[in-house]
């Protein structure tokens, strides 16, 4: 078993998921990356898979070789997640499936297999991310938000679920960050967004990062179920 | 092919490190019932149970398996009722593997 900690994060090939790979590198985690594409980050610490995070057969056998290369698995970020911006009669159903896919039924094979290893060693920490969206009830999100909202649903019951076995599960919700899933949204809609936030501005993937430090600290045993809401929404 | 008594080994495996984890004393006995008013162990315990089976049968057999999948949640008789039952269900779905 590795003496480092491990940290596993889905979705790290672009955006906020990179930019926490390279952040807990340098906190000297061991991390664990994965996407659907290749990753061009470099560094022995780190290691990428690629998968589709919605295919049990492939995230089960990523999950096997955690088991058997590192022994353990102190920290799960679900963070990837895809979005549509569209009005509902826009949008369809094969996007509505789509989103569910990965950001509810993909967050929930993450987090039950990291919970079977997390238990081994009575440890574990699970940090989730939904949105302003659900809030602020944004037009042109509904299935994502929807998508959101259960994963909201599902850190509020596996975080009683697992409890017993020492693991908490929280949910952190970004302020608007710059990536790519508000790339197509105008800077008008941009503006009237961010007024509706208490700091009328974009945040950064450093301040999500003081959140998801808070969320999984070893002595933080008592937050469990939570969700924060960033940018004073 | 698997055999049963390797399967009832890996159970009984498992039936040790829930015992020890969670201070029961369920009997590594085929008959031993695993849920329900005469086991020894809760919903949690079975749940754990299940688990470190799974875990074991990966590491031995080196198979990835869901034990609990649609087929066990709608057969009448539940394969969780009892270490026979649970042995066959394995014996079932390694075998068809």
């Amino acid at each position: 078993m590795t003496d480092k900690k491990v940290m596993l994060i889905t979705g790290t090939r672009k955006g906020i998921g990179k930019y926490l790979a390279e952040y807990y590198l340098q906190k000297g985690f061991l991390v664990i990356g994965c996407s659907r594409g290749e990753s061009d980050m470099n560094d022995e610490n780190y290691k990428h898979y690629c998968l589709d995070v919605a295919d049990e057969i492939q995230v089960k056998k990523l999950f096997a070789v955690i088991r058997k290369d590192y022994g353990r698995l102190d920290v799960l970020l679900n963070n990837a997640g895809i979005a549509s911006m569209n009005h509902s009669l826009l949008t369809p159903v094969s996007m509505v499936r789509k989103i569910l896919e990965t950001n509810v039924v993909g967050n929930f094979i993450f987090s039950r297999e990291s919970a079977k290893v997390m238990k081994i060693h009575k440890f574990g920490r699970i940090v989730n991310f939904v949105t302003f969206a659900i809030p602020l009830k944004l037009e042109g999100e509904a299935i994502y938000a929807a998508s959101k909202a259960a994963v909201i649903t599902l850190t509020e019951i596996l975080s009683r679920e697992y409890s017993p076995f020492n693991i908490t599960v929280n949910a952190v919700a970004p302020p608007a960050v710059k990536t790519d899933l508000i790339r197509g949204v105008d800077d008008e809609k941009m503006d009237k967004l961010l007024k509706r936030q208490s700091i009328h501005r974009f945040g950064t993937p450093k301040e999500v990062c003081t959140v998801i430090d808070f969320f999984i600290q070893p002595e933080n045993e008592m937050v469990n179920g939570q969700v924060i809401y960033m940018g004073g929404v | 092919m698997v055999t049963k008594e390797e399967i009832i080994e890996i159970i009984f495996n498992s039936i040790d490190e829930i015992n020890e984890q969670n201070e029961t004393h369920l009997v590594k006995n085929e008959k031993t019932k695993l849920f329900g008013r005469d086991s020894d162990l809760d919903s949690l315990g079975l749940v754990n149970l299940i688990v470190s089976v799974e875990e074991n049968i990966n590491e031995r057999l080196n198979v990835s398996i869901s034990i609990v999948d649609e087929k066990a949640m709608s057969q009448k008789n539940s394969p969780f009722k009892s270490v026979e039952t649970l042995t066959d269900y394995l014996m079932q779905l390694l075998n068809q593997a």
